[in-house]
């Protein structure tokens, strides 16, 4: 009745096995990618290898790398939150208005984080207790968080922060280009990183992407874990925001207008499913790189920042279609005239 | 259909009125006066058409990001075409501006259809594109004024019997949109695929085939957008229209298009756009700096949701409660006996 | 000894253990073998049916409307059909048996053109019935009524009826007017009174399958397939279902009938085919056989073999549920398990059972009443706090509540146990690898290796991982909801040994099961619900079909004998 190859106890696959799975998925080839990328860029992109070009393409990814992170892990979750540049651009703008009502600059950056905490609050509360699809609350969200950053500051722009803490944000590390903040990054990132990947927490994360109902069936709090989710993702949207303060030196409320979506190319581009449930940490940071890796060759090579959102939208689609056309030409070759039920639109 | 969707674009013309009520009152510039009256009509028409569009692939389960790119790619496209090619005729050009709206909404409705892919990922992707299509293509030129001819400028200012003539294409394309989606049989099987793609696949629909239409409806109501963009304000940057996108679904989620799909009207969208362009007018004469609209505009969709989804829950209850009516009727038999405790 | 009287109605003859050929190997091809003689002539595999060699005892029958042959379908790995065979005529109703898993659903999904075949063929009035959508089947004259009614809820009941075909007025447009009407003649002939112009959202089941009804009847097909419609039905409802499928059969049309209650069966249909491991067992007249003996094609075997028992001395009352009620759900319910002590819980498909179960684990709230472990009160915290006290819940659906298809087998058997398997709050691969490798030892799981993807393995290495999932939470009370739905003969000795074995171990078990044999031969205390009730609590010595069965359809009459 059954076709099932081997009669065996399974055990788990041997080391090799296992590093070979490793090698061929996902995140080698995007690394591998990354690796061409900069590659032919240093070959034919003067000026490409320098520290200078990595030390901008780090400061610009920097606010990406960080959304990415709690990003990763909802998409993972079956989730989305398209409100995080508007969080950004709200940080931004409180940071921006606290400091000129003469706040010192540390404890208006703490209130725009417990903004952002009670922002991710209501878009976790609005999905898990209301029930609401997090697609549609993060649009409403992204009106909204945008809406009060504009409506708070205007047209106007708050400038004159502090030297100090702007030199803080731009310092690189002495004899590399590679920039200061980018050590609270690895910090992060391994937090992210392990808990994802090395928890109880971080497999319930998989498996609520997969089949939420499943996962509640064996114990698992998924409306909780959701929650929190939403609030990590609202607290590093913060956290981006007081960055792109003092790395650009201006609170406006319309900062980072669209981030949100290359964010979410950027996880899409790492390697993580949009049905949740597939995808790893470490292709996420090799997709943002990869992005910021490209953007800032075709600058080099005097190509124009619009190419950059062209590239950017189409690497986005053929990673997202290219599997799906690929698997669906093979399966079409193997068993012509049989289609699976599955697959609603949308 | 039902009651209560009806109560929803009730509802929404009613806060409509309200609205202009209480603006004309604080300035009764606000309607009395030619020009108020022309912009009250003028203003929300475009969004209109894109709320139209919007409304027909949301009723399907999917949703159309990428129409402000399609938008502004089409105003710029038919801008261009006055200037490269003089000879053509203002018909033909505004022809090829829809056409080209249609063949955008082609792609968005070929790749979602084909490849399985949630659509809001593949029209997140194709508004970027298009965008940045656009901007290669403009780099900082601008179309303007002088680059068009008087005769389909006139289109974006004339007026029949005081009514703008956008206007009057948005009245008919909400008209036509209307019949389609609520008389047609194609029509109406998109609220059939919206409502239940599993059954839809069991009664034989063409899932597929109705949900690229949407998506070419919706492009094309994008494009004819543009061309009408173009002839409104008559300069086009590479940034036209920039945002309108989530103005569109907004507006159709306010106008009680369920975002899953299913059930709303595009009547409901349309008033909807409607209300959103009046409230961004209103703001000012309220004494509300217009920076906040789009505050309001995130309120009024969180609050267009939530009372969606208060609705269904209490409905869900009701009909839980009267099912117990059913299950706990009393039973024909005695009961047996048994071991309990 | 008594364990063998299967027999499920009242009045139908027993069947007596001693006349069938010993334990029988619980291998698929022995179907022939345990298929009996019946004067209608059993159709054995050997012999193909057609147009062309027309079996049975008359020679005058008409050419059958559908004729399926040799049909054939994989899914992955899995087969769903071996090998199907069946043969209906015009003005006939073929009642299509067999228990959970043995392909009928999988038949009627091929009939109407939602999957294809992956071998084998199908006719309709002689031409080949090649379906590659449930349009195509619907256009050829195949109407199909599946189990879980398929409406549209945001549509009115009129557009329901005629979607994909809704019926236009002038200018091509739809006409309401016109669907409104042609649905109310429908719904009056079959004596229902549901508004057309009112959304199907809110419909009860039974108004819901009721619209599925009228919907297939106004394509006036010429093959109607029911795939069990009266589950949710009540008894006046069954009735005018069956008046509506006896005037299409006068009509000419051809009817196949898919239940699970044998009175229906008998009362309704004019032959039967059962069918067993996706087989085709027989084909027989209903008049000239009984439930004994389509019962014993169905299972196949000899029950005693099937259902291993150890002594036990059941302990103190480990869970115990008093009162519990969910507004139209189930009400009242009152229940108690000792340790060491197989509980069974019968009763039809929406009987409330399977709520109850998912009420106690934490699942679903429930509205008033208690749960206690151990005489402490259990509080309405959800499955962790449920798994905390030592309870585990194996649920119905394997594949969208029970398993993460999409996993590997190692994640999912682990998935249950992450937070003890963790150490200062880091999990390793390798500590899942170890909890999983023991357990797909002890209960034998067949995998390439403990990385194969769940959803790749066969139905009953599919639910050994689940159970595996949950023995690993070594619970005190292991709740199991159809325990051997869809999975094979072999694998479903395995798990009846593996829960008399816990049993035995002091382990409180509560089974639901839709397969009376089951719940018969397991339990040491059977449990029946009826519309949301406990109808009734029999022990062992008391719990024969007939009590059973009347308790569960609510025809009790004087069962208290």
């Amino acid at each position: 009745m059954t076709v099932d190859q081997v009669r065996t106890v399974p055990a788990a696959p041997s080391t090799r096995t296992r590093l070979t799975r490793v090698l061929l998925g996902r995140d080698a080839a995007i690394t591998a990618l990354l690796v061409a990328v900069v590659l032919v860029a240093s070959l034919t992109v003067d000026n490409f290898s320098t520290a200078t070009t990595w030390y901008f393409l780090f400061l610009d990814v920097f606010p990406i790398l960080l959304i990415a992170l709690p990003m990763t892990l909802l998409v993972i979750a079956a989730q989305i939150d398209l409100s995080v540049a508007s969080m950004l651009g709200l940080s931004s703008v409180l940071v921006g208005a606290l400091y000129e009502n003469g706040w010192p600059l540390a404890v208006a950056a703490l209130v725009a984080l417990v903004v952002g905490a009670v922002g991710g609050a209501l878009n976790g509360f609005l999905v898990t207790v209301v029930g609401l699809p997090s697609l549609a609350v993060t649009i409403g969200t992204l009106a909204l968080f945008r809406g009060l950053a504009v409506g708070i500051l205007g047209t106007r722009a708050v400038t004159g922060f502090p030297s100090g803490a702007q030199d803080l944000v731009s310092a690189h590390f002495a004899g590399t280009g590679i920039p200061v903040v980018m050590a609270l990054f690895v910090v992060l990132a391994l937090a992210f990183g392990v808990v994802l990947h090395a928890t109880p927490t971080g497999r319930l994360v998989y498996a609520a992407g997969l089949n939420a109902e499943a996962a509640r069936f064996a114990g698992g709090r998924v409306g909780r874990l959701t929650f929190w989710l939403f609030v990590a993702s609202g607290v590093m949207s913060a956290l981006a925001g007081v960055y792109w303060t003092l790395r650009y030196g201006s609170a406006r409320g319309d900062n980072a207008v669209g981030l949100e979506l290359s964010v979410v190319a950027a996880v899409l581009v790492g390697g993580v499913s949009i049905f949740g449930g597939r995808g790893a940490l470490p292709g996420v940071v090799v997709g943002v790189l990869l992005i910021g890796a490209l953007r800032s060759a075709l600058r080099l090579a005097d190509v124009s920042s619009d190419v950059i959102n062209v590239v950017t939208g189409v690497l986005l689609i053929a990673t997202v279609v290219g599997p799906g056309l690929v698997a669906r030409a093979r399966g079409a070759a193997r068993r012509p005239g049989t289609r699976p039920s599955a697959g609603a639109p949308g | 259909m039902t009651r209560v969707l009806r109560r929803r674009e009730t509802s929404i013309a009613l806060a409509l009125v309200i609205l202009v009520v209480v603006a004309t009152t604080a300035n009764d510039a606000f309607l009395l006066s030619s020009d108020g009256f022309r912009d009250l009509l003028l203003a929300p028409s475009l969004l209109v058409l894109l709320a139209v569009g919007q409304a027909a692939v949301i009723i399907t389960r999917n949703v159309d990001l990428s129409v402000s790119s399609t938008l502004g790619l089409v105003a710029f496209a038919t801008g261009s075409m006055f200037v490269s090619s003089p000879g053509l005729s203002v018909p033909v050009v505004m022809l090829l501006g829809i056409l080209l709206g249609a063949a955008l909404g082609a792609v968005n409705g070929g790749l979602v259809t084909s490849a399985r892919v949630p659509s809001l990922v593949i029209t997140l992707g194709t508004l970027y594109a298009y965008r940045g299509i656009t901007v290669i293509w403009a780099g900082t030129d601008r179309i303007s004024a002088g680059d068009m001819p008087r005769s389909f400028l006139a289109i974006g200012t004339e007026r029949v019997l005081g009514i703008p003539v956008v206007a009057l294409v948005a009245l008919v394309v909400v008209v036509g949109a209307g019949v389609y989606l609520g008389y047609a049989r194609t029509g109406r099987e998109f609220y059939a695929i919206g409502s239940e793609p599993v059954a839809a696949r069991l009664c034989g629909l063409p899932v597929g085939r109705r949900v690229f239409f949407a998506f070419v409806l919706s492009g094309t109501l994008a494009g004819l957008a543009g061309v009408l963009f173009a002839a409104r304000y008559a300069t086009v940057a590479s940034n036209a229209g920039t945002g309108l996108e989530l103005q569109a679904v907004a507006a159709a989620v306010i106008g009680g298009v369920a975002i899953f799909g299913g059930s709303g009207t595009v009547a409901g969208a349309a008033l909807g756009a409607v209300l959103l362009a009046t409230i961004d007018r209103a703001l000012p004469i309220l004494g509300i700096p217009d920076f906040w609209q789009q505050a309001v505009v995130g309120v009024l969709i969180i609050g267009a949701i939530v009372l969606d989804r208060v609705l269904a829950v209490r409905t869900a209850r009701r009909l839980r409660s009267t099912g117990v009516a059913e299950a706990v009727r009393p039973l024909p038999a005695a009961r047996v006996t048994g071991g309990v405790p | 000894m008594v364990v063998n009287r299967f027999t499920i109605l009242k009045g139908e003859a027993m069947a007596e253990s001693d006349d069938e050929p010993g334990p029988t190997s619980s291998h698929p091809g022995a179907s022939a073998d345990a298929a009996p003689a019946t004067p209608a002539a059993p159709l054995g595999p050997a012999a193909p049916l057609g147009p062309a060699a027309p079996l049975g005892p008359s020679t005058r029958t008409p050419a059958p409307t559908l004729v399926v042959r040799g049909l054939v379908k994989h899914f992955g790995p899995v087969v769903a059909l071996a090998r199907a065979e069946l043969e209906v005529r015009p003005g006939e109703i073929h009642a299509l048996v067999g228990e959970n898993g043995a392909g009928k659903s999988t038949l009627v999904k091929l009939l109407a053109g939602v999957y294809q075949p992956t071998a084998g063929q199908m006719l309709l009035d002689g031409a080949p019935l090649e379906p590659r959508t449930p349009a195509d089947a619907r256009d050829a004259g195949v109407a199909v009524i599946y189990q879980e009614p398929t409406l549209f809820p945001d549509l009115s009941v009129a557009e329901n009826v005629f979607m994909g075909r809704l019926l236009t007025g002038r200018g091509g447009l739809v006409s309401r007017k016109a669907m409104r009407e042609r649905t109310r003649e429908l719904l009056a002939t079959l004596g229902v009174e549901i508004d057309p112009d009112r959304p199907a959202l809110g419909l009860s089941i039974a108004d819901q399958q009721l619209v599925e009804i009228v919907k297939a009847v106004s394509l006036d097909a010429k093959l109607l397939v029911m795939d069990e419609p009266t589950a949710a039905l009540s008894g006046v409802e069954v009735d005018r279902l069956f008046a509506v499928a006896r005037q299409l059969r006068d009509r000419g049309a051809a009817v196949v009938f898919i239940s699970h209650r044998f009175d229906e069966i008998f009362a309704l249909s004019d032959r039967i085919t059962v069918m067993r491991d996706g087989e085709h067992v027989s084909t027989q007249d209903t008049a000239a056989t009984d439930t004994a003996t389509i019962v014993r094609q169905m299972v196949g075997r000899a029950v005693d073999t099937m259902f291993p028992r150890t002594e036990r001395t059941p302990g103190a009352v480990v869970l115990e549920v008093q009162g519990l009620t969910r507004a139209g759900t189930f009400e009242g319910v009152d229940l108690h398990v000792r340790a060491g002590e197989i509980l069974g819980i019968a009763g039809l498909v929406g009987s409330g059972r399977s709520e109850v179960v998912r009420a106690v684990f934490g699942i679903d709230r429930y509205d008033s009443g208690t749960v206690r472990v151990d005489g402490r009160v259990l509080a309405q915290d959800g499955p962790e706090q449920a798994m905390r006290h030592g309870l585990a819940l194996v649920p119905e659906d394997r594949r969208r509540q029970g398993l993460h298809t999409d996993l590997s087998v190692a994640r999912n058997v682990a998935l249950t146990l992450r937070r003890r398997l963790s150490r200062g709050g880091i999990l390793t691969s390798g500590a899942e690898y170890r909890v999983a490798h023991e357990w797909a030892a002890t209960l034998q799981v067949k995998a390439r290796d403990l990385d194969a993807v769940a959803g790749t393995l066969s139905g009953g290495n599919q639910q050994k991982v689940v159970l595996a999932k949950w023995l690993s939470t070594t619970p005190r009370v292991l709740l199991i909801d159809e325990p051997t739905r869809g999975i094979d003969v072999g694998t479903k000795a395995e798990v009846h040994r593996l829960l008399d074995r816990l049993a035995g171990d002091g382990v409180a078990v509560v089974m639901i099961s839709s397969e009376l044999p089951e719940v018969l031969g397991m339990s040491d205390r059977v449990l029946v619900m009826h519309e949301g009730r406990v109808t009734a609590v029999l022990d062992r010595a008391d719990a024969d079909p007939e009590t059973v069965m009347s308790a569960a359809t609510g025809t009790v009459r004087s069962a208290v004998a």
